[in-house]
């Protein structure tokens, strides 16, 4: 075997990685939308209810934002094939920036609830009933969770970012660039899912 | 001779990496280290547990305190329970034999990732400790058992932050552990070794790998809502804040029970190499057993409920889950009858790995039947929550992956050390530690038919006879296992140099020198015939 080929198939054998990595995040989710659904099931009223407190505004710009933050760190993947650094970086760090204006909505989001004294283990929570409790009590948790997902995803973004401008990541070798956009893409995904269950169901 | 050919003859303990002393060790990537490194942090994490396990027969040794009151007690079986389950035989054979072998067994240099195998390590050892520390820091040690079982594992007043933070590290190690594993035998097998050409050994830890993948992360989340209960009051298992305790017990019996595999899978992989090497025969029915650990692997998440037949399931789940358990039977029974299948007519050499893998047969199946006693519907109402169940999943676990452990402990020895050990000396060690382990475990099938519970200190003065015979056994069978690893301690320096192929071995491990050379192969191997021709 020649040492590009080789290289190849190291770049594939990441990427088999990265899937099988990938399947594990959604059982973590996976586990979470269990509890969603019986608990949906036993207080369908109520869910129903306190999702239409939801700001539908919020959710759904941070869902369109998502979109084209996966989008462009797609084409940053074709920008770093075809050799186009500056493209690349501008893709890259536009994602980031996405992804960080995601998360300053999500805090905000957060503030109205808690300066309304919705959060778990709040009084408020408690005294408004079972089913509110554990919507909000899901609401924060899975979004929490993502948000920590989206923190971990910018990290790495970053981290690929410097890999690019000190040219470690270029148009033969970019596995790196690559896997971390399978797992922005799952974050994305997680989120596709998140959106209609919190903001959508009534 | 040249220096190149030299520097070929040296075997991974000899070869000169960036490191020196002991960080050649702890930062070490080869997958041989690694091995080496997760058998001696097991090892020690054994001996702790089986302490724990020693005491408590000690406690129980006469109704009423005898030791340690309850609140110790209860400390004892939690600690004894998450060490044993998730530091000791979840990750043992995979984590030290899969490690050192399963590269060796399908012809590549490494693990797909050696990088993350280390960082595999460490986060194991950082689970183990956060385990540890709970013990020893904050007001009480954890008390809820292993299970966490809600909603008492966010009302007590034990130190539940750590030992829950340390099982959910434990558990993210077993991920990449698993993750490892599946990506070397999809990308790194040799020239020539199809699927149905790989030992049976890699086959276990492939489908141990799935269960590892498909079913940690769920546990995972589980202790992670534990926490969120016990800090946030977030109320999905509080039943004062409209959750569901049982919802818990779903959860976590939906990683646990799988998890079962994750300890028994690789024990059937090594104990079929044992029995196909000592036979001198082809294992029989190659094909049934691959198709059977994929079978249990696939099942085996199908059979949770049985954990929670008294817990108040629907009628319905309850005859599901018990048929979905009896079918559990059927994979494993064909793996026993082909084990045997393959003595039949070989001409079998009876050295002490050997007598291991007899041993394991012989309490699996004491274990298997068991399970089947609590997998019927009627049975497991009376022995629920007894001491029936005990020593069920003693003779399964500590029997069945405990022996299997040691018996591929002395499989691979001449191979790992270099070394052959004392036979005469393991075989008295065998012979101890089986008494010991059958006086020890078989009175509490009995105390437990008699309606003995689990987890009390104290006891009525009826089950007094059962208990004195059981706790008698924890010493000598603590005397076997005490004795085994001696003699193996001493062989590393008393030993005869072991040869290449000590037990007349067929697989690729054995073509290679002992100790194995630091890149395992001086020649890719190309694979032309079955794994056992």
């Amino acid at each position: 075997m020649n040492t590009s080929t080789d290289k190849q198939y190291q770049a594939l054998t990441a990427k088999f990685g990265m899937w099988v990595f990938l399947f594990t995040e959604m059982l973590l989710f996976g586990g979470l939308f269990i509890v969603y659904s019986v608990y949906r099931l036993r207080n369908a009223e109520a869910f129903h209810m306190a999702s239409q407190d939801m700001s539908v505004f919020i959710g759904t710009a941070n869902t369109i934002i998502l979109l084209i933050s996966s989008a462009t760190i797609a084409m940053s993947i074709t920008a770093v094939r075809n050799n186009k650094k500056k493209h690349a970086l501008l893709f890259t760090g536009t994602t980031v920036v996405l992804g960080l204006l995601f998360l300053v909505n999500k805090y905000f989001e957060w503030g109205e609830h808690i300066r309304q004294g919705i959060y778990p283990g709040s009084k408020t929570l408690e005294l408004r009933g079972y089913g509110d409790t554990l919507f909000y009590g899901l609401y924060f948790f899975m979004t929490g969770l993502h948000a920590l997902h989206i923190i971990i995803g910018l990290i790495v973004i970053i981290v690929i970012m410097t890999f690019i401008a000190r040219n470690r990541i270029h148009s033969t070798r970019y596995s790196v660039l690559e896997n971390g956009g399978l797992y922005w893409h799952l974050v994305d995904m997680i989120w596709i899912f998140l959106y209609p269950l919190f903001y959508l169901i009534t | 001779m040249s220096i190149h050919s030299n520097e070929e003859n040296l075997n991974f303990y000899q070869h000169k990496g960036k490191y020196k002393g002991i960080f050649a060790w702890i930062l070490s990537t080869d997958h041989k280290r690694i091995g080496l490194l997760y058998m001696y942090s097991i090892l020690t994490f054994f001996t702790i547990g089986a302490t724990f396990g020693l005491l408590m027969k000690f406690e129980l040794i006469a109704p009423g305190k005898t030791i340690v009151g309850p609140e110790a007690y209860n400390a004892f079986f939690t600690l004894h329970g998450i060490i044993m389950i998730f530091a000791v035989v979840i990750p043992g054979l995979p984590a030290v034999f899969g490690n050192f072998f399963l590269p060796i067994l399908i012809g590549a240099k490494d693990v797909a990732f050696p990088r993350l195998n280390l960082l595999s390590w460490y986060m194991y050892v950082t689970g183990v400790t956060m385990i540890l520390v709970s013990m020893l820091t904050g007001k009480e040690p954890p008390d809820t058992g292993w299970t966490f079982y809600a909603p008492y594992s966010f009302r007590t007043a034990g130190n539940m932050i750590p030992a829950v933070s340390g099982a959910f590290v434990l558990g993210f190690s077993s991920v990449l552990t698993g993750l490892n594993f599946i990506t070397t035998m999809h990308r790194m097998r040799a020239p020539g070794m199809t699927w149905m050409k790989m030992p049976m050994f890699p086959w276990s830890l492939y489908a141990t790998g799935w269960v590892q993948i498909l079913a940690t992360p769920i546990i995972g989340i589980t202790l992670i809502l534990i926490i969120a209960e016990r800090v946030l009051h977030i109320g999905f298992f509080d039943p004062t804040l409209g959750g569901d305790p049982l919802l818990y017990q779903h959860l976590f019996w939906t990683y646990s029970h799988p998890a079962v595999y994750i300890m028994i899978l690789p024990a059937m992989g090594a104990i079929s190499e044992i029995i196909a090497t000592h036979s001198h025969k082809s294992l029989f029915g190659y094909p049934f057993m691959v198709g059977s650990v994929m079978a249990i692997a696939f099942v085996g998440y199908f059979v949770w409920g049985h954990h929670m037949f008294t817990s108040g399931l629907s009628g319905t789940a309850l005859y599901t889950f018990s048929l979905l358990t009896f079918l559990v039977a059927i994979p494993s029974a064909i793996k026993v009858f082909n084990w045997i299948s393959t003595m039949y007519k070989g001409s079998i050499d009876i050295q002490p790995p050997f007598i291991w893998a007899v041993g394991f047969l012989f309490v699996f199946m004491v274990g298997g039947f068991s399970g089947l006693i609590l997998g019927s519907l009627a049975a497991n109402v009376h022995l629920h929550g007894t001491h029936f169940v005990l020593a069920h999943f003693h003779f399964i676990l500590f029997g069945g992956t405990g022996f299997a452990f040691f018996g591929a402990l002395h499989y691979w020895y001449p191979k790992i050390t270099g070394k052959m050990y004392d036979k005469i000396w393991a075989n008295t060690g065998f012979v101890i530690f089986f008494i010991g382990f059958i006086t020890l475990y078989a009175p509490m099938f009995y105390l437990g038919y008699k309606g003995m519970p689990r987890r009390y200190y104290d006891y009525d003065e009826m089950f007094h006879p059962g208990n004195i015979v059981s706790s008698m056994g924890a010493w000598v069978l603590y005397a076997g296992a005490a004795i085994i690893i001696l003699n193996l301690f001493i062989s590393l320096k008393k030993g005869v140099k072991a040869p290449a192929d000590p037990w007349g071995g067929k697989t690729l491990e054995w073509t290679i020198s002992s100790p194995p050379p630091a890149e395992n192969f001086h020649e890719q191997p190309v694979i032309e015939k079955g794994p056992y021709d």
